[in-house]
């Protein structure tokens, strides 16, 4: 989990910044977009290892549960634990983050829920992905599903980053309130980072 | 009948070499052909069944616990003693060795003791060895700390929880044997009785207590490792379910009984706070280097908050019947000293029977921080315990029981009177005489099982090749029959009273009669009531449940009725010694400052009691204590 | 004071239930085991069996206590085992539950009576140093850094109660496993078997049926000896180096 975690972490950094760019304009958006779809070969081997680290980390997500679960077969009649509420439901939020990437890939990249997307293109006559994400924000219901997927995203990193630092052996007493901190920053950062765009679309900051 | 205690002859200091020169070695070879029971798995019994296992033995290990890992040995905090010398202190062999025979008021066997102080530097190493995580110099070296009133430091620990780390080393050592199929570990297995089979003890009978399965395991030869018998008083610092089962049963199967009245009190328990109390928790005796200990002049005091009483109105007894020494009177007389404050109605706390010990004179001299930085951890169990800051108000303190010094009687090769029947650690007598010195119980008990047994035991076994009975011989499955009857018996009384009761009426009988101080007259009385109580035990004894399921009540009647036994041997014995030593204080023998009056004329000996039926009276044999080495002294702390 | 008690009572072989008992005149003084205590012979003198609960020591360190009060293993003050908490930490009146440690590696024997066997079975696939009795070298010929002899010491106050076990929702014993291999990684005595102990440690660990770690910490807040979680760390560090030595290298640390 730690080591698919660290990769997905570096992920969703770059994902982010790549995202803030359309506050720069149509033209930047777009030509990072471009840049990053050069070539086939290197877009279709980096889409399917970030599929694979994410079937990793979900496949060892399951076996972790199914086996953590069978471990404690009989609950207590009133559990008052001490670990926090992020930590004790990092499946529940997990769930609800995958399917919420599932429809991201569906609505953004595959298209399949706006097949429209396919016709918008620039001035080159390539995609035009900063339309796109503007027509795709301006539907209150896709905005409000992506501000609770980030949402969640950002409970589970709350949780995750720190913890990734523990079972790779990172952490101690003298480090952990460090890394703690950082780990809320940075999960606060995320869900900023990737709100902003939706809300600003929607409440037309650009367009 | 006079006994003797196979001790090597020559110089004191060459016996143990000469011993080992001289013993009789089993071959490697055959070494798997014998089995060893160790029955208790505390310092004593899992460092004997581990070093058994590596000599190549086989070894199958009992306890009553659901881990080898939890014997009361793990309480111990003070620390070990070793004549390492380390702290160029002028500390030795032959010092340890002389002041544990003087701290035992002579009556301990000199060559034991000498080997005692010899091993004990071996003990520190193989430890290291182990991980035990010793408290360290910032070079790297051992740390070690005077205890109890010696004047070199010889005492290594580890924080408060020397005993505990020290276990954790001999149960590491028993769980590597276990793993690698050496020893086979039986947890949950309590013995209910011992095999003899022609005069030797060839194996045990154990209920599981899981499930109360009653078996017959057989050896050849049996060692018992199964600690002191503190808890015939009912309240003492032991665990709850320490207890003297195996060994009063080997007792009742002929194995000798020696000493028992020789019972170490310690002066600075927290007191009970009430009926319901289950134990005593021991605060270190360094309290008293700070604490002054007083109760009210006047007995309608008592009650009032001890901040109110004033100045003139208090009596610190110990400062003054002791000028010199004070607060620091040795552990028996000031444990004596706050018993006659409470039996003259001057007693604090629930029930009246406790003293206070006072920092607010520390706290003025040193001021609260010191105070913190010397006792914080001890102030803090105290308000865990009572729920009361002593920082405000005085702590109230009184004397428990707290070590057996008396016990199974052994030879120089600490094999009792029956051959086969090996006896270590607080199980036997041999090496604390009347009284133990402080940090020196962990000592005896890992260097009877690491370095005593294993040189000792092969002299027995060499004489036993094949002589062991199958597990389904006529023997025993006598002793198996004989025990399930014992155990149908008591749960067929039904009667109206639980055990509890009768154990806590026993212990306030032997506290109050047998307790710090003895007289004829309380040891009389208590033979003529023990009886009666164990009478009315077997008449009236409630015991609930069934025999062939987990059932504590059950283990616990087991116990209490060998308690109701035992407590009557040791108010015998009491009563035999016409003398005061170490842990034994007759009133009757005192000098004319209340100090203990030995009489080496009469009582230079051990008392090894011979079993010849309950309530009949037993046989007492003599081992005479020749001291060669040390001249005969009295102690003195005025 | 008065407390009404909801207390777990299961035989061998039946599924279990829990019961009510009320526990009249309560001192605050008297232990939670000593309240139990007194609860036991009311139940054995109406004729009830009594409660069956682990004890003996009753002063923290022998690691028999093990109840889950509350909801808390240990109950409700920090860092004490079963046997050091107090009636004053309830109020009159209270519903107090109690029920055993919950885990599939340790099995309810009777009542609130678990079997903890597994504790010791990952101890004896590793938990030790392999010295045998009269091989040792004077104990000041390996200095030991006072740093390391204390931090060995802070992991070796572990009492093997498992209440770790009990507070984790996945039953993982990770704060017990990585305490006692750090207790003894630590010191250079333990060094040359470091590899092969943290393998064989976790490997039984696992074998054993408990769960795995998923850093919720609440194993840390339940330990009556304030065992941290650092060791946890440590141990996933020493545990992915000795694979990748091992498994991946063909060597070991000593080598």
């Amino acid at each position: 989990m730690g080591v698919s975690g660290v990769l997905l972490v570096a992920f969703l950094t770059v994902h982010m910044l790549g995202n803030l760019q359309i506050f720069l304009g149509a033209h930047a958006l777009n030509s990072y977009a471009h840049f990053l779809k050069i070539s086939p070969e290197l877009l279709w081997g980096f889409r399917l290892a970030m599929l694979g680290i994410v079937a990793v980390h979900i496949l060892a997500a399951i076996a972790l549960t199914l086996e953590n679960n069978g471990a404690r077969p009989v609950d207590y009649l009133r559990e008052k634990s001490a670990a926090s509420y992020a930590s004790r439901t990092m499946i529940v939020s997990g769930i609800i983050v995958a399917l919420f990437i599932a429809y991201h890939l569906l609505h953004f990249t595959a298209h399949v829920t706006n097949p429209e997307f396919d016709l918008l293109l620039d001035e080159q006559a390539k995609p035009d992905v900063y339309g796109m994400v503007i027509a795709g924000f301006s539907n209150p219901l896709t905005v409000a599903i992506y501000l609770i997927g980030v949402l969640l995203l950002s409970w589970h990193l709350s949780h995750g980053v720190s913890s990734m630092f523990q079972s790779l052996g990172l952490r101690n007493r003298r480090s952990a309130c460090l890394i703690d901190s950082a780990a809320y920053l940075y999960a606060v950062v995320i869900f900023a980072g990737m709100a902003a765009v939706p809300a600003a679309v929607y409440f037309k900051l650009i367009s | 009948m006079t006994l003797n205690g196979n001790v090597p002859s020559g110089p004191l200091a060459n016996q143990w070499s000469e011993y080992i020169r001289h013993s009789k070695l089993v071959n490697p070879a055959n070494k798997r052909k014998f089995e060893i029971i160790v029955v208790g798995t505390g310092l004593a019994g899992a460092s004997a069944a581990a070093t058994l296992a590596e000599l190549g033995y086989k070894v199958k290990a009992y306890c009553y616990h659901d881990s080898p890992r939890r014997a009361h040995s793990v309480a111990a905090q003070g620390g070990i003693n070793a004549a390492k010398n380390y702290q160029n202190d002028g500390d030795s062999v032959y010092r340890l060795f002389y002041d544990t025979i003087k701290g035992g008021d002579f009556r301990a066997r000199e060559s034991n003791v000498h080997r005692l102080a010899e091993v004990s530097v071996n003990i520190i190493d193989q430890c290291a060895a182990q991980g035990v995580p010793f408290a360290r110099e910032y070079g790297g070296t051992l740390a070690n700390r005077s205890f109890g009133g010696a004047q070199v430091s010889r005492t290594f620990y580890a924080r408060g929880q020397t005993g505990q780390q020290l276990l954790l080393g001999a149960y590491q050592a028993l769980s590597r044997q276990i793993g690698l199929g050496a020893v086979q570990m039986f947890t949950r297995h309590e013995m209910l009785d011992l095999i003899v089979v022609n005069g030797h003890a060839k194996g045990i009978v154990t209920r599981n207590l899981a499930d109360g399965e009653i078996k017959a395991h057989t050896a050849d030869a049996v060692v018992l490792a199964t600690g002191g018998y503190g808890n015939c008083w009912n309240l003492s610092t032991y665990g709850r379910q320490s207890n003297a089962t195996a060994a009063w049963r080997a007792y009742k199967k002929g194995a000798f009984f020696a000493n028992p009245c020789y019972v170490q009190i310690h002066p600075t328990c927290i007191p009970r706070s009430g009926d319901y109390q289950s134990k005593l928790t021991l605060m270190s005796e360094s309290l008293r280097n700070d604490g002054r200990v007083w109760v009210p002049k006047r007995k309608e005091d008592c009650g009032k908050n001890p901040n109110d009483i004033a100045e003139a109105d208090r009596d610190y007894y110990l400062e003054r019947k002791y000028p010199s020494f004070g607060n620091l009177a040795p552990r028996d007389i000031s444990s004596r000293a706050a018993k006659e404050a409470c039996d003259d109605g001057r007693g604090v706390g629930p029930g009246g029977r406790g003293v206070y010990l006072d920092f607010s004179e520390a706290i003025q001299r040193l001021g609260k921080h010191k105070v913190e930085e010397r006792y914080g951890n001890l102030f803090d169990i105290y308000k865990e315990i009572t729920g009361e800051d002593a920082y405000q108000v005085p702590m109230r303190i009184y004397p428990a029981i707290h070590y057996t010094m008396g016990g199974l009687w052994v030879d120089y090769s600490l094999m009792s009177n029956v051959p086969g029947l090996f006896v270590l650690g607080e199980a036997n007598f041999s090496d604390h005489g009347a009284n133990r010195l402080g940090a020196s119980a962990l000592m005896q008990g890992l260097s009877d099982g690491y370095f005593v047994i294993p040189n000792t035991i092969n002299n027995y076994l060499a004489t036993q090749k094949e002589k062991r009975p199958a597990a389904d011989s006529d023997a025993a499955v006598r002793a198996a029959n004989e025990v399930r009857d014992g155990v149908k018996k008591l749960l067929a009384i039904k009667g109206k009273r639980t055990v509890s009761d009768f154990h806590r009426e026993l212990g306030n009988l032997m506290w109050e009669k047998c307790g710090m101080a003895r007289d004829k007259e309380g040891l009389e009385y208590a033979l003529r009531e023990i009886p009666k109580l164990r009478e009315a035990f077997w008449r009236d004894v409630n015991v609930t449940g069934e025999g062939e399921e987990l059932n504590q009540a059950l283990e616990k009647a087991g116990r209490v009725a060998d308690f109701l036994e035992l407590a009557e041997l040791v108010c015998k014995d009491a009563l035999h010694r016409e003398e005061s030593c170490g842990g034994h204080f007759r009133s009757e023998h005192q000098t004319d400052d209340g100090e203990a009056l030995r009489h080496d004329d009469k009582f230079a000996y051990v008392a090894a009691w011979e079993f010849k039926g309950v309530g009949t009276e037993p046989d007492l044999h003599q081992e005479p204590l020749n001291y060669e080495e040390v001249k005969l002294a009295t102690r003195s702390y005025k | 004071m008065n407390v009404t008690l909801k207390v777990w009572r299961q035989s061998a072989g039946e599924k279990g239930r829990f019961e009510r008992y009320e526990a009249r005149n309560c001192n605050p003084n008297m232990s939670f085991l000593e309240m139990l205590d007194e609860v036991n012979e009311d139940l054995t003198n109406s004729g009830k069996e009594p409660i069956v609960f682990e004890h003996d020591c009753r002063e923290g360190i022998c690691g028999c206590c093990s109840l889950v009060i509350n909801g808390e293993p240990h109950g409700p003050e920090y860092r004490v085992a079963s046997c050091q908490t107090y009636m004053r930490s309830f109020k009159d009146g209270d519903v107090i539950t109690i029920e055993p440690f919950r885990s599939k590696a340790f099995p309810v024997i009777k009542d609130l009576l678990v079997n903890r066997g597994a504790f010791d079975r990952i101890i004896q696939a590793g938990g030790f140093i392999s010295v045998s009795t009269g091989s040792a070298p004077d104990a000041n010929s390996i200095p030991v850094p006072k740093v390391s002899a204390d931090l060995s010491m802070d992991a070796a106050a572990c009492i093997g109660c498992g209440a770790c076990v009990a507070a984790c929702k996945n039953g993982a014993a990770m704060l017990f496993v990585s305490a006692k291999a750090a207790h003894l990684n630590l010191l250079p005595q333990g060094l040359a078997e470091k590899d092969r102990r943290v393998l064989a440690m976790v490997g039984t660990m696992d074998a054993e049926g408990f769960g795995s770690c998923s850093n919720t910490y609440a194993c840390e807040a339940a330990c009556p000896k304030g065992i941290t979680v650092d060791f946890i760390a440590k141990l996933n560090r020493d545990y992915a180096l000795a694979s990748v030595r091992t498994k991946l290298l063909g060597t070991d640390v000593a080598a």
